[in-house]
């Protein structure tokens, strides 16, 4: 212990140490109640919920609200439960996912290894594209998907989230390979490999640690978007976190507050295990997002 | 020989064709479906476009209109108080944890996830958990009645005066965890030995971080200014599922007021205007950011 505080650079005494480990654990709680609500909750029985201590454990413990939010609950008009939405969601961010990673690893290694005239304004004009308040490019999108036939469609949704994805994909790739020496893809050039070859050969056997980052922050982003989803998807392929607010919002009958929460954590379940699994990847990611090179 | 220097040349400059090719996907996409649209709604909003869109040009008549509803400002005003807040206290709240956290915590692999893990949920599943949370009697109003508390009252969420600051309890909630990541990395940034050189000279821990460490920060604190700016403005789905705009028109922001008058009031002009109103907003700031980045990066 002693060793480790003289390490630190800026010393503190043990007084303070108990009011730091205090602070950090109060808000430890903050983050944490949230989901001890929505999941002990959506463990008892309605008749529970109701007039009930929200804060304590389920008495009589059970799945049915769980089974109910996933197959039977009513979204919007129809009691189908929420299994189709996620389907729609899965079925929805796999290829969006996918096309936008790929397409941003190929920009990232033209922007930092052919480089041209007027890149950086083009690589600026892209970045741009990630901040912008997407109410302004709603009423033609939903007008294109029209003329295009897939209005309402998962394509639909997969063409809109490719095209505001691929800003932010081509942002990680280049940062990253902007760090990778251009010596080697020159000297690759010299020994005549053509674009394709110093690409599959050179870039992307280094590529994984930023393919992980891009493809976590854009599942999470493509996963999570409600906008898009509540503009376009129509009701054959409304999306998860659409089909959820309408779950909570469906004004018939009682309210099954256990049913809600089950379907929120339903929801989340995907990021959350993503997160889970790879999160230090995820805080990189989002760490990356703030534009630093 | 002359056949083969030329094939050479052929083939190295199809080689210099080979990128432009394979950017220029992406590019289009980019240049019609961010710049295309945004002149084609900078256009509408100077029409007079209802439920469908119209070329009839009214000049600037969506503008003075918008600005003259009192719906949207009502919005503006919203945002405002919720952008204030929700950046001033996220990033009291990002800065201080991630000052505590770099104490040599132990247990910081278990705190830092706890902070971290609110940015990976919708903010469907966040507006859903605080709607009941903070209903009057379902969620802690209710629960402190239970434990005894019988005066204890929270009910902000019905009180349209006070609607607006559930909405940054919420937000806050959800991304003040990611400030911290932002600040902790730019501290763990930070040369030990300017801190040691410091302490030697007598400094103390309050004087040492607010003469020496926070203006280190000041990346830190730039690019979490904005990030979290465009996501007070970009703001919707939050609004949705916590109060739906409520109670009445509460709190109602730009975003929720643009997808109103757009999609279900019929007034896509005024939904257009309002919209170059969001954008240009955000680019008052992000232009100006971008250039430093990206121009700072050319030396």
């Amino acid at each position: 212990m002693s060793v480790a505080s003289q390490d630190t650079a800026v010393k503190t005494g043990s007084i303070a140490k108990v009011f730091i480990y205090l602070i950090l654990v109060l808000f430890a709680l903050f983050y944490l109640l949230p989901l001890y609500v929505m999941l002990t909750n959506s463990l008892k029985p309605l008749s529970e919920i109701t007039g009930g201590d929200m804060m304590s454990l389920p008495k009589a413990w059970t799945i049915e609200a769980w089974l109910s939010a996933w197959s039977t609950a009513q979204v919007g008009v129809s009691p189908t439960g929420l299994r189709p939405y996620f389907i729609n969601s899965i079925l929805m961010v796999v290829p969006a996912v996918a096309i936008s990673t790929v397409l941003g690893a190929l920009n990232g290694y033209i922007l930092t290894k052919w480089r041209f005239r007027g890149d950086t304004l083009l690589f600026g004009l892209m970045l741009f594209a990630c901040f912008i308040p997407f109410q302004i490019v709603l009423i033609p999108m939903a007008r294109i998907l029209g003329i295009l036939g897939i209005a309402g469609s998962t394509q639909g949704l997969v063409l809109v989230h490719v095209v505001y994805g691929i800003g932010f994909s081509t942002l990680y790739f280049r940062n990253y390979y902007a760090s990778f020496p251009t010596e080697l893809v020159r000297a690759a050039m010299i020994d005549g490999a053509g674009f394709f070859r110093i690409f599959w050969r050179i870039m992307l056997p280094v590529s994984g640690p930023i393919a992980v980052v891009t493809i976590i922050w854009q599942f999470t982003n493509i996963w999570n978007d409600f906008l898009f989803g509540a503009s376009f998807a129509g009701l054959s392929a409304m999306p998860m976190t659409v089909a959820l607010n309408n779950l909570v919002n469906s004004s018939t009958g009682v309210r099954e507050y256990n049913v809600h929460f089950a379907g929120a954590i339903m929801a989340a379940l995907p990021t959350l295990l993503v997160y889970i699994v790879a999160g230090r990847f995820f805080v990189r990611g989002l760490m990356a997002g703030s534009v630093k090179g | 020989m002359p056949i083969r220097t030329t094939r050479a040349d052929l083939r190295t400059r199809l080689q210099d064709f080979i990128p432009k090719i394979v950017l220029a996907p992406s590019l289009a996409a980019i240049l019609i479906f961010v710049y295309g649209f945004i002149v084609f709604t900078g256009y509408l909003s100077m029409t007079d476009s209802k439920m469908l869109p119209s070329f009839d040009f009214v000049g600037l008549d969506n503008y003075v209109r918008l600005f003259s509803l009192p719906a949207w400002n009502t919005a503006l005003i919203n945002l405002v108080i919720f952008a204030a807040l929700y950046i001033a206290i996220c990033t009291v709240i990002g800065l201080g944890l991630a000052i505590l956290l770099d104490q040599k915590i132990r247990g910081e692999g278990v705190l830092r996830p706890i902070y971290l893990y609110p940015m990976a949920l919708s903010f469907i599943v966040t507006g859903t958990a605080w709607k009941w949370f903070l209903d009057p009697g379902l969620g802690l109003e209710n629960t402190m009645h239970l434990w005894g508390w019988t005066d204890f009252q929270f009910n902000w969420i019905k009180d349209r005066h006070m609607a607006i600051y559930t909405l940054v309890i919420a937000a806050v909630w959800q991304t003040s965890g990611f400030v911290m990541a932002m600040f902790l990395a730019g501290l763990r940034g930070i040369d030990n030995e300017i801190l040691k050189a410091a302490q030697i000279d007598g400094a103390s821990n309050f004087a040492l971080y607010r003469r020496i460490v926070i203006p280190l920060l000041r990346p830190a604190f730039l690019s979490a200014f904005v990030i979290l700016f465009h996501m007070a403005i970009k703001s919707y789905d939050l609004v949705i599922a916590l109060t739906g705009g409520g109670p009445g028109r509460a709190t109602e922001l730009p975003a929720t007021f643009m997808y109103s008058y757009t999609f279900t009031r019929n007034s896509m002009g005024i939904g257009a205007a309002s919209a170059v109103i969001m954008l240009m907003t955000v680019a008052a700031i992000m232009i100006p950011y971008l250039y430093s980045e990206l121009g700072a990066k050319k030396e």
